[in-house]
């Protein structure tokens, strides 16, 4: 039985972190709008995600981002830094006034991240690292007998790659029962929709031994529920989550699916205003 | 106050105006597709951004994409090539050699498959910090035996290089330049040969030897130290293995100094492969070498970067007086 002192409160408030994401979505929008790209649509497609985890979730202190005990929160795509930025900045670890300086030269916000950035606990970017360094870092914390729990964020692009599935088998393997897998299916990769059948995807995590949920990554209440059933399990944990890259704004969301998103100058406002619109 | 600084994140530095031509890899490729229907194109989800898109158009039944997956792309290239096909086979340099590594040794090189692995991102061409800037492939790549490794300069010498790593029987690493790619040597006078450098200019006082990129700013530092009356000579390198080390030893043995210019680790590269051609042929000469330090790189604008490591043509001009003693 874990630690009571890792576990978030029962019952989510699903609307107050429905407008965490939202407020994520506000930030991810700030800080494209400077260099004018960047990885928008992949942001706002876990948008909701990193709302239930960072305000939910996790047992963690913006204070303390060292601490031994703390859940750790594994970005393995790198290029999804824009989440990580606003989640981190929502949550008081550097200033919302410095996200404008997203992707600039010298600003410790890029677009790719670094561990050097407080709050990073991995450097992303080259896609395929970050299951197997959870594994490790599960493996360590249960030797320490912390009762701490890993979230590794992976893409369905890292689905490709032979590294996440020696990672995948490795987990069961041991027996690891603080492990939650991030799956974020959002149906698009560099060159475009996914260029290699993947599915189906929640079997082939079923049948490399993790208990699996598929869910929609855009619904709260159900982002919330699949976390939840994770704390318990009996082994490592993998949600499928299927999101909507650009979620939150229609016309991103209807925009042909990029894996890199160029917007024009006079765009900005009007995009904006859609988020602002919404529910 | 000055705002923030952005940089082309996947973009490609351009310092001096030159023509451009586009995406000269993908068109060479389409054009040999044509003549050779054993050529076959493979990607790991990189085909738009390695230029192999005018092949793929082209030969769509000739062209496959692994996925995100770089072992395999090489092993998969390695079968095709074992059933007579010649794949060429594109992702960013970084992928390549440093996850596939044991697949470019042995499915590729100890097996003498014909492979052709173009390799996007090379150095410095990437604002996208250590995990997409190829710093040190050169040097991995050239200690694999019977491995063929070219960093071409230019849209001439991509052009002219692609139809000679066709036409050699064997497996090739090369790196790319990709997009609006500058053109620096006149397609009516160069002529690219697998494992002979290119004198492009004599000079008495420093000789200047480069490759890839770096050969465009040699050129342009030549003429500023011309201007200072310093006599500068480039000799290009664009083959890293076989290398032309009679030609090195006898460009370098002609000048008082010499300066070595690579958009890599100035360890392992040519910088190491000058010295070494240098030494085994008794030439003795100051030396030194432009090129990455010891230390990954940032995350930042392109023309910043090069700036910073000293690696325009401002830094190697400094390096050509430091290694003449010309102080000022
Ligand atoms: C090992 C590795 N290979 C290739 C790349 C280049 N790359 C960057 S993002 C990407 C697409 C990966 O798929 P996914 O993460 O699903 O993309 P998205 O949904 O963000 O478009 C690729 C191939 C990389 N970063 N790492
Ligand atoms: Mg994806």
């Amino acid at each position: 039985m874990a630690d009571p002192r890792n576990h978030p409160p029962a019952e989510p408030d699903v609307p107050a972190l429905q407008a965490r994401a939202k407020r994520l979505r506000g930030h991810m929008l700030a800080m494209a709008r400077g260099p004018g790209q960047g990885y928008i649509g992949q942001g706002l497609g876990i948008a909701d995600l990193m709302a239930a985890l960072y305000f939910h979730e996790m047992r963690w202190d913006p204070g303390h981002l060292t601490d031994p005990h703390r859940d750790r929160f594994l970005l393995s795509t790198g290029h999804y830094s824009i989440a990580l930025w606003a989640a981190l900045a929502e949550a008081g670890v550097f200033p919302l006034e410095e996200l404008i300086s997203y992707g600039a030269d010298d600003s410790r916000l890029q677009m790719s991240t670094l561990d050097t950035t407080p709050g990073v606990e991995i450097i992303g970017g080259s896609l395929g690292q970050g299951l197997g360094q959870a594994v490790g870092m599960a493996l360590g914390l249960r030797l320490n007998g912390s009762q701490a729990r890993i979230f590794c964020e992976l893409s369905d692009g890292e689905l490709q790659e032979g590294s996440t599935w020696e990672a995948a088998m490795s987990a069961p393997s041991f027996g690891l029962t603080n492990l939650v897998a991030l799956i974020d299916c959002n149906g698009i990769q560099a060159d475009g929709a996914i260029v290699l059948e993947i599915e189906p995807v929640a079997d082939k995590w079923r049948a490399f031994g993790w208990e699996t949920a598929e869910i929609d990554g855009n619904d709260m209440a159900a982002v919330t529920a699949a976390l939840a059933g994770a704390r318990d399990a009996r082994g490592p944990f993998a949600i499928v989550l299927r999101t909507l890259p650009g979620k939150g704004v229609p016309t991103l969301e209807a925009r042909e699916k990029a894996h890199f998103v160029r917007i024009n100058p006079g765009e900005w406002d009007d995009l904006i205003a859609e988020l602002e619109a919404m529910p | 106050m000055t705002g923030p600084v952005y940089s082309k994140a996947m973009g490609q530095d351009e310092i001096v105006d030159r023509p451009t031509v586009d995406a000269p890899f993908g068109r060479a490729l389409a054009d040999l597709g044509a003549e050779r229907p054993e050529i076959v194109g493979l990607t790991a989800d990189l085909g738009k951004y390695t230029d192999i898109h005018p092949f793929r158009d082209r030969f769509p039944h000739r062209f496959f994409n692994v996925g995100m997956a770089e072992q395999n792309l090489i092993a998969v290239a390695a079968g095709l090539a074992k059933t007579s096909h010649v794949p060429f086979a594109t992702t960013y340099g970084v992928f390549a050699t440093r996850r596939a590594y044991d697949f470019i040794a042995i499915a590729c090189a100890h097996s003498a498959a014909n492979v052709k692995i173009m390799a996007g991102l090379p150095g410095l061409t990437t604002g996208y910090g250590g995990t997409h800037q190829a710093i040190e492939d050169l040097a991995l790549m050239r200690m694999i035996p019977g491995l063929t490794v070219i960093d071409p300069c230019d849209a001439t010498e991509i052009a002219q290089a692609t139809r000679a790593v066709a036409d050699h029987d064997g497996p090739v690493y090369m790196r790319l330049l990709r997009g609006q790619v500058p053109r620096v040597l006149d397609p009516d006078k160069y002529r690219f040969e697998i494992g002979r450098a290119a004198i492009l200019r004599e000079g008495s006082d420093v000789a200047l030897v480069s490759t890839g990129l770096m050969t465009e700013r040699a050129v342009d530092a030549a003429a500023m130290l011309r201007r200072e009356g310093i006599s500068a000579g480039v000799l290009h390198v664009p083959t890293l293995k076989p290398f032309d080390a009679q030609a090195v030893a006898a460009f370098c043995g002609r000048a008082a100094a010499v300066v070595t210019a690579e958009n890599h680790v100035t360890r392992g590269g040519l910088g190491s492969q000058v010295a070494e051609a240098l030494f085994d042929a008794g030439v003795m000469r100051p030396m030194r070498r432009v090129g990455i330090g010891d230390a990954f790189v940032e995350l930042g604008a392109v023309s910043t970067l090069f700036d910073r490591a000293g690696m325009g043509t401002a830094g190697i001009a400094a390096s050509a007086r430091q290694a003449l003693g010309v102080t000022g």
